[in-house]
């Protein structure tokens, strides 16, 4: 980009705290086409300036020295696919964070607009993405929560395809005639809807049901997916534009429940056998067909269990309480007995708690199975309960509240099995083949176990989080995903009840239109929703590294045989993960470049020295970081006037070569702030924060080999609240910086 | 009903629910017109210090929400502003929409001029009423839009101060309510809750201490930009309590109060329970529950709560507390023990349960409710988040991406 105009506000104490004249003559030495003061930039007079010039064509590019990016969004908001806009915080990081009139005050201020000049100089318009989408939601998997999202994608005027593996539809819930309540009344059983919503969808025109089908591949990317099916039919072959996976659960295996009398009586049964003995037409003790006068039910069989399921399954209680209704109802005098460690009836199932509580005959008892003894009639040995120690409880029929496990297949461990095959035939040595051996036994397992069969890089299926779900890990985002067009929903999306998973399901619709209508227009989707810039790779420097298409969260890099990365651009988010991987520093965004921020550290000025003054570069994140710094310059905390904050979109874009640039420029001091990694991560593109860590391990060797301090880099995990540690972060860290003296390659 | 389709759905009420079905609505390509009553968006969630099971901040949540916001050309966000009324017509609703009064108009920069002139001290509603501040401000350090906001009823007579401190032309004291009138599709409603007032539990000491608070202010106690600046303390002495006892189902779960379970209360207490012995190791924490409630992978959160040191969870129901010299004393029916014991706390928090808050929602939209005022919605009226029923931030958030969904059903099929 060329011409640059130069907007430079002096409003919010901008002019009162700085040289103004100083900053306009140094746009003229930049060489800006213009540079034009005003007293309110934001204000419409301000921004109509800045408008006229760009629609006038009198500059290319405009260069916003105001407030920081996050602040007046809207008023400075031009269309990127036309213009090449960039903002410089003068406010929040200079005049609001440090002392008027000062030195080193009006240095910072020079130096972040050199620096947001230069970036200015590399950011060209987007190039917008038109290709041909598909509108067509498949989802896969026909219980509940995929059929509510096929009618809710129908509605929403989609073509939809729907999968089932079984013969019929429904799933899990289909033969049941009642459901718990989830609108009101609260304290009766509801019919169950679902066999009507599966003629209802069977009738419609736009939707396509294939059971007894499973998914032999998908190929391509969101709008332009191509499903193979394997049918009764023979293969099928159809296009897709985004994907529900709507797979469900599978009790857990009450065989490893022997403690519990599974398998050693035939009185000990299962809650889905409970239902189907229900079904069948009623109530009857497995040993000898008669109608049970006692019936217990044990909760938590395998949950909240950390030798089976560590997790608390989310629905068992409230089919039991489904279940106990439906047997005092046929037979009045049959006794029921709940043995529960705790109740679990959130929101108004509570009410249908009570209902079934003032039942006669309804008891519910706190505590822990000892064990279940007996053959014909059992015995229930309980502790920790309020009946007193040692209590028994006889039963005539036992039914084990059997907990949930996900049908997933866990994407990234089938791939880590297969390259590990891989490796271990074409491995240089026989201790890297039989490094790869001993991985890929240990991940065989997963082999086979594929469900959605996607041709990715990454791996066939979507990766699983803690459990075997492929949950989205976000509390405020939980259809996020790291498959973009790809949303998992109901029991296998992460534990839930009924009346959930089919919500579940109506959500995870919304966002699969959602997905397509992006890629209709050319639009990224979260969290940079409407991101039109996509990434270039000039392959032609390409080595096949393959580090992006490892390192990318979303999957959106295929290899081709010789390893050369495939960008499938209506996978990508815009995170920028692949160009701080990129050792070829070949893959850049036409508004966020390895160059951009080079271009950005060659353009600040590094005292030589004599000046003592150190200088700082602080890469800072900019969702969390960023935002903390500015609440602290709000709140007017200072900090040491040597770091220039440089915003970048993820701690995970971080290229190395910013690292040795700033080195060899004689900057004393690189400090990263990032969001936080590990289990509980909060970065939004997952692993962002965890591979730049990983980077700088191995630049810090490099250092120690330059005869340079490794101190002299840091990483910081800093989240979005945490503003009150900013001054003390950047202090303390200029502070090591004095301590270490200059960096030895200044001057050089 | 046939639904223009060219007509934007309407959302009321801007917290995680309402922001949610917004922008999923918005960035399927809908048109969307969001309403608050608030100056600012964010609403219950941003009260918050962290997320459970996580201990993240909501406000990261929010950031990356306000940017999808600020970003996204087909919602048009309305804050200070009421829904005063709805009329179903052919095509879906004609909708008024009342503005308060403007007194800080879209000039402002947030440059903060006029808060030091100002005279007047206010409670301050984002910290639950347990700090003050000037009438005129920054409603919060994260507010969204950046712009201060004036409590205009706190100004003395004549003063102008804040004014004259301006030099943007932000300030409009004599600035009038007005209103308009908006067709719209289908309407979502995502007006949220309200805490179960503390004043209606004084048998477990709501109200009558000022050391028995609720969970909501505990909340504001442990986040950063809170009343204390995050320093958890007792409200009589600002001393750090060495015994904190957690009150569970305090109105939840009780047919006296609220007959249902609030779905996020014990969960919350476990994630209070953290914040407590993370700044104090040294103190006692005490939680009386009728049920632990923590379904699904929030289990995790119970077993790490459960076996940290000085923290003890006894099934049992509190029935009194009252103060005990500088302390409180408490009665609890001890279930596991079978009987009546007695325990002693320097700070009781009650975790109160959620109220839903349709307002004068109901009403307006014509809309039927539970026997509990949780919202029943119909083909056009489109129900999200608590006011819908009681959960968590992450079933809120799925619920409003469902009710996005509906809502679009029901304003018209093409997007």
């Amino acid at each position: 980009m060329d011409r640059l105009g130069v907007f430079l506000c002096t409003g919010c104490g901008i002019g009162e705290a700085l040289q103004v004249e100083g900053l306009t003559a140094l746009a003229d030495e930049l060489g800006a086409a213009s540079c034009r003061t005003h007293p309110c930039l934001c204000s419409p007079e301000g921004v109509a300036d800045i408008r006229a010039a760009l629609d006038g064509g009198t500059i290319g590019g405009a260069l916003v020295a105001a407030c920081s990016a996050r602040a007046k969004t809207e008023a400075f908001a031009f269309d990127t696919a036309r213009h090449a806009v960039e903002r410089v915080s003068l406010r929040e990081q200079v005049v609001w964070s440090h002392p008027a009139g000062n030195d080193d005050t009006q240095l910072l201020a020079e130096d972040l607009l050199r620096m947001g000049y230069a970036r200015l100089a590399k950011t060209g318009p987007a190039k917008t993405l038109a290709e041909t989408i598909e509108r067509t939601v498949l989802v896969v998997g026909g219980g509940l929560a995929g059929l509510t999202a096929a009618r809710t994608a129908a509605a929403m005027g989609h073509p939809v395809v729907v999968v089932e593996k079984a013969a019929a539809l429904g799933g899990s819930l289909a033969a049941l005639p009642e459901l718990v309540p989830a609108e009101p009344p609260y304290d009766v059983l509801h019919p169950n809807r679902l066999p009507q919503m599966i003629s209802e969808l069977a009738a419609q025109a736009n939707v396509r049901i294939f059971t007894a089908s499973t998914i032999a591949a998908i190929k391509g990317q969101p709008g332009q997916f191509q499903v193979d099916l394997a049918t009764p039919d023979g293969a099928v072959t159809l296009a897709a534009g985004a994907i529900v996976q709507a797979t469900g659960s599978r009790p857990y295996d009450a065989t490893r429940l022997s403690r519990l009398g599974y398998g050693a009586s035939p009185n000990v049964i299962t809650a889905p056998e409970l239902d189907a003995m229900l079904a069948a037409g009623g109530l009857k003790r497995p040993s000898d067909g008669a109608v049970p006068q006692r019936v217990v039910f044990i909760q938590c069989a395998g949950s909240r269990d950390p030798e089976h399921l560590p997790y608390c399954s989310a629905d068992c209680c409230s089919a039991t309480l489904r279940q106990v209704a439906t047997i005092h109802r046929a037979h009045p005098d049959v006794e029921t007995a709940v043995v529960y460690r705790d109740m679990r009836t959130p929101g108004q199932l509570e009410r249908f708690y009570l209902a079934v509580q003032q039942q006669p005959r309804s008891l519910f008892a706190r505590g822990e199975v000892v064990g279940v003894s007996g053959n014909g009639h059992l015995e229930v040995a309980l502790r920790d309960t309020l009946l007193g120690e040692g209590t028994v409880l006889g039963a005539d029929l036992v039914v084990l509240a059997v907990g949930l496990v996900p049908n997933a297949a866990d994407g990234e461990a089938i791939r880590i099995h297969r390259d590990a095959l891989k490796r271990s035939q074409t491995g240089e040595s026989e201790t890297q083949r039989e490094e790869a051996r001993k991985i890929a036994a240990q991940y065989a397992a997963h082999e086979g176990t594929e469900i959605l069969n996607l041709a990715y890089r990454q791996g066939p299926d979507l990766p699983a989080l803690r459990y075997g779900f492929p949950d989205s890990h976000f509390i405020c985002f939980p259809y996020e995903t790291r498959r973009t067009g790809i949303y998992a929903a109901g029991t296998v999306h992460t534990p839930m009840d009924a009346a959930q998973a089919a919500e579940d399901g109506a959500g995870a619709a919304m966002k699969a239109v959602q997905c397509i209508e992006a890629a209709t227009r050319g639009e990224a989707v979260h969290p940079r929703a409407g991101d039109i810039a996509i990434p270039d790779f000039f392959l032609q420097r390409c080595t096949q590294c393959k580090r992006c298409t490892e390192e990318c969260p979303f999957g959106t890099l295929n290899e081709d045989e010789k390893g050369t990365p495939q960008l499938n651009a209506l996978r990508c988010r815009r995170c920028g993960i692949c160009m701080g991987a990129c050792p070829e520093r070949i893959i850049s965004f036409p508004d966020y470049s390895v160059d951009a921020v080079a271009g950005m550290i060659k353009a600040m000025s590094v005292p030589d020295e004599s000046e003592e003054k150190p200088r700082i570069i602080a890469l800072m994140c900019e969702n969390d970081a960023l935002p903390a710094l500015d609440v602290a310059a709000t709140l007017r905390q200072g900090w040491n006037p040597w770091v220039r904050v440089i915003p970048i979109r993820c701690l995970g874009s971080t290229n190395i070569v910013w690292i040795a640039d700033s080195l060899s420029r004689g900057i004393d001091g690189v400090i990263l702030i990032g969001c936080k990694s590990g289990d509980d991560y909060q970065c939004h593109y997952v692993r962002g924060s965890q591979l730049a860590q990983t980077r700088l391990g191995n630049v810090q060797e490099t250092l120690q080999r330059l005869a340079l301090e490794p101190e002299r880099i840091r990483v910081v995990e800093l989240a979005h609240d945490e503003f009150a540690r900013v001054p003390a972060i950047l202090d303390e860290f200029a502070a090591t910086i004095e301590e270490l003296g200059p960096n030895p390659m200044k001057g050089f | 009903m046939t639904a223009t389709p060219s007509r934007p759905l309407l959302v009321v009420g801007a917290g995680i629910a309402g922001i949610t079905a917004a922008l999923e609505a918005a960035e399927a390509g809908r048109e969307v017109v969001l309403v608050e009553r608030d100056a600012c968006v964010g609403g219950r969630v941003l009260r918050n210090h962290h997320y459970f099971p996580k201990l993240c901040p909501p406000s990261c949540g929010m950031e990356i929400n306000t940017r999808r916001l600020e970003r996204n050309p087909r919602v048009r966000v309305v804050t200070g502003a009421q829904v005063t009324g709805c009329r179903a017509n052919a095509g879906g609703y004609e909708v008024t929409i009342t503005h308060a009064p403007a007194y800080v108009n879209d000039r402002c920069t947030a440059c903060g001029a006029c808060t030091p002139v100002c005279p007047a001290r206010v409670k301050d509603p984002f910290n639950l009423d347990m700090s003050e501040v000037p009438a005129v401000r920054l409603p919060h350090p994260n507010a969204w839009p950046k712009r201060f906001v004036l409590d205009r009823q706190a100004c003395p007579s004549g003063c102008h101060a804040c004014r004259d401190a301006c030099t943007y032309d932000a300030i409009d004291l004599d600035a009038g309510e007005r209103t308009e009138t908006l067709q719209a599709g289908a309407v979502v409603l995502a007006t949220g809750w309200d805490p179960y007032p503390l004043e209606r539990l004084p048998e477990v000491g709501g109200g009558r201490s000022p050391d028995v608070i609720s969970n909501v202010q505990m909340e504001r106690l442990a986040a950063p930009a809170g009343p204390t600046g995050g320093k958890i303390v007792r409200p009589s002495d600002q001393q750090p309590p060495k015994r904190v006892a957690f009150v569970q189902c305090a109105g939840s779960r009780d047919v006296n109060h609220l007959p249902y379970c609030s779905a996020v209360c014990c969960l919350a207490s476990l994630k209070q329970a953290i914040y407590v012995k993370e700044q104090l190791p040294e103190a006692e924490v005490t939680i009386y529950y009728i049920d632990r409630r923590t379904p699904g992978r929030n289990e995790e959160m119970l077993g790490r709560v459960a076996a940290m040191d000085g923290v003890r969870l006894v099934k049992g129901k509190v029935a009194k507390v009252e103060p005990n010299g500088p302390g409180l004393a408490l009665r609890v029916e001890d279930a596991q023990a079978g009987r009546i014991v007695h325990a002693e706390a320097d700070l009781v928090v009650l975790a109160t349960g959620m109220v839903p808050s349709l307002g004068d929602g109901a009403r307006v939209f014509g809309l039927a409710c539970d026997d509990d005022g949780f919202g029943v919605e119909n083909s056009g009226i489109v129900v999200a988040g608590v006011a819908h029923r009681p959960e968590d931030v992450a079933a809120s958030t799925r619920d409003a991406t469902a009710a996005a969904a509906r809502a679009c059903v029901a304003a018209g099929r093409s997007a």
